[in-house]
């Protein structure tokens, strides 16, 4: 342990100056486990958050409506892409993290174990889910590791259209018939708190907290994040006249912020623990297209198999 | 200087920790580490990088924009993938 002692000691110095940590430098292996956890996580919700969006692709109410949303699912792959990639420059393989999430070991944001029942929840998805991602890797441009840090510049770019689209449909559905309001506050009512919960659990209570901060993995606590995106959201619903499911949600001149009710935190733990509306489904959908994709793989190492061959006899 | 039994590589530098690599330029060598130095030699003289990649010319593959038209050809009718191309109600703050 002394023998590391000045690697340490230099690791966190670098950490200290602001300056970012690349694939090649020394680093603690807890640094590099919590990473690998942090970031296989992430680009695991980004691939998994494509089920109740594209679910709807084939449903959407118009031809413009549809191009969207597959637009927009599609950057969720990239997005998927980025991160796996910035994560294999930590010495783990695609297929392990692959396999880690289809066992169960690996988890992905629990938002996306919920159903989207109407056309008004992929509003709702846009405008909060994807608004509350946002505020979360904002904060993580600035994460202490090179590739992490980079590939959240290139997704930030790329989420505001995710979620004015979103928003827009909602400003659609409020404008509407009584009916499509009352879609569109259904929507809100069932995509609140789960958005909220993104977050993770509060500071206080959260176990990899301490140590990521020091780190500087994340530069911003659970609750802090949380806050900013409750003040922000309040006025873009005020916006729609349309409201949040929350009676204790009120401004607070002391604090400068917005008060809010105590998450259902019984209902997040039951989520993760597998226990969720759709988490068996995900899975499932998860493994089998990567089943049905075999043969893509298996065409792709027989074409490479093949040049070999010709480059040998030439 | 084109040596026949010398290989040309592309130049990469990373100016700072935390930023990507960048192309800057090429230089000769019979190897990969002589590379290295050569263009630390060429390209860094004065600090302008933390990290260098080079790598084989031969081995990069590249994109002609006058080769393909079509290859770039589906971005261009997507506006809406641009957040500009959703309109916001008047007021509406941080989207
Ligand atoms: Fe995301
Ligand atoms: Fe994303
Ligand atoms: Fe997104």
């Amino acid at each position: 342990m002394s023998d590391l002692a000045p690697e340490l000691d230099n690791f966190q110095q670098k950490i200290d100056d602001e300056q970012r940590i690349e694939p090649k430098d020394w680093m603690p292996e807890k640094y590099r486990l919590n990473l690998i956890r942090q970031m296989s996580q992430h680009a695991h919700s980004e691939v998994i958050g494509m089920q109740p969006e594209g679910n709807w692709i084939s449903s959407a109410p118009s031809l413009y409506r549809k191009i969207v949303l597959l637009s927009k699912v599609q950057d969720e792959a990239g997005h998927g892409l980025y991160l796996y990639s910035a994560t294999e420059t930590l010495g783990i393989s695609r297929a392990e993290m692959n396999s880690r999430l289809q066992s169960g070991e690996s988890k992905y944001a629990s938002i996306f174990n919920y159903p989207s029942l109407t056309w008004a929840d992929v509003g709702a998805i846009g405008w909060l889910v994807d608004g509350a991602a946002i505020v979360n890797q904002v904060s993580l441009q600035r994460t202490s590791y090179g590739p992490y840090a980079r590939a959240m510049i290139r997704i930030c770019k790329e989420e505001s259209f995710h979620q004015r689209q979103g928003y827009d449909i909602m400003v659609k559905l409020a404008e509407g018939s009584k009916e499509q309001r009352e879609m569109a506050q259904d929507a809100i009512n069932r995509w609140w708190w789960p958005s909220l919960m993104m977050f993770g659990p509060h500071d206080s209570d959260s176990v990899n907290s301490q140590q990521s901060m020091k780190w500087k993995i994340k530069r911003q606590s659970n609750d802090d994040l949380r806050q900013k995106f409750v003040d922000q959201t309040v006025q873009q619903t005020e916006i729609l006249k349309l409201e949040l499911p929350d009676p204790d949600l009120k401004w607070n001149e002391e604090r400068q912020h917005y008060d809010f009710g105590e998450i259902d935190w019984d209902e997040f733990y039951q989520v993760i623990k597998g226990n969720g509306h759709c988490n068996r489904d995900r899975i499932k959908h998860h493994v089998s297209a990567h089943e049905e994709g075999a043969w893509v793989r298996d065409a792709m190492t027989a074409y490479a198999e093949k040049k070999a061959q010709r480059k040998e006899v030439a | 200087m084109s040596d026949p039994s010398l290989i040309l590589f592309e130049v990469f530098v990373r100016s700072n920790r935390g930023l990507d690599h960048q192309h800057v330029g090429s230089v000769y060598a019979s190897d990969h580490e002589q590379a290295l130095v050569n263009a630390r030699d060429v390209y860094i003289r004065r600090g302008e990088g933390v990290s260098i990649w080079v790598v084989k010319t031969d081995d990069i593959v590249a994109s002609q924009e006058s080769d393909v038209d079509t290859f770039y050809d589906p971005m261009d009718d997507k506006a809406y993938r641009h957040a500009m191309s959703y309109p916001m109600p008047e007021g509406v703050k941080n989207i």
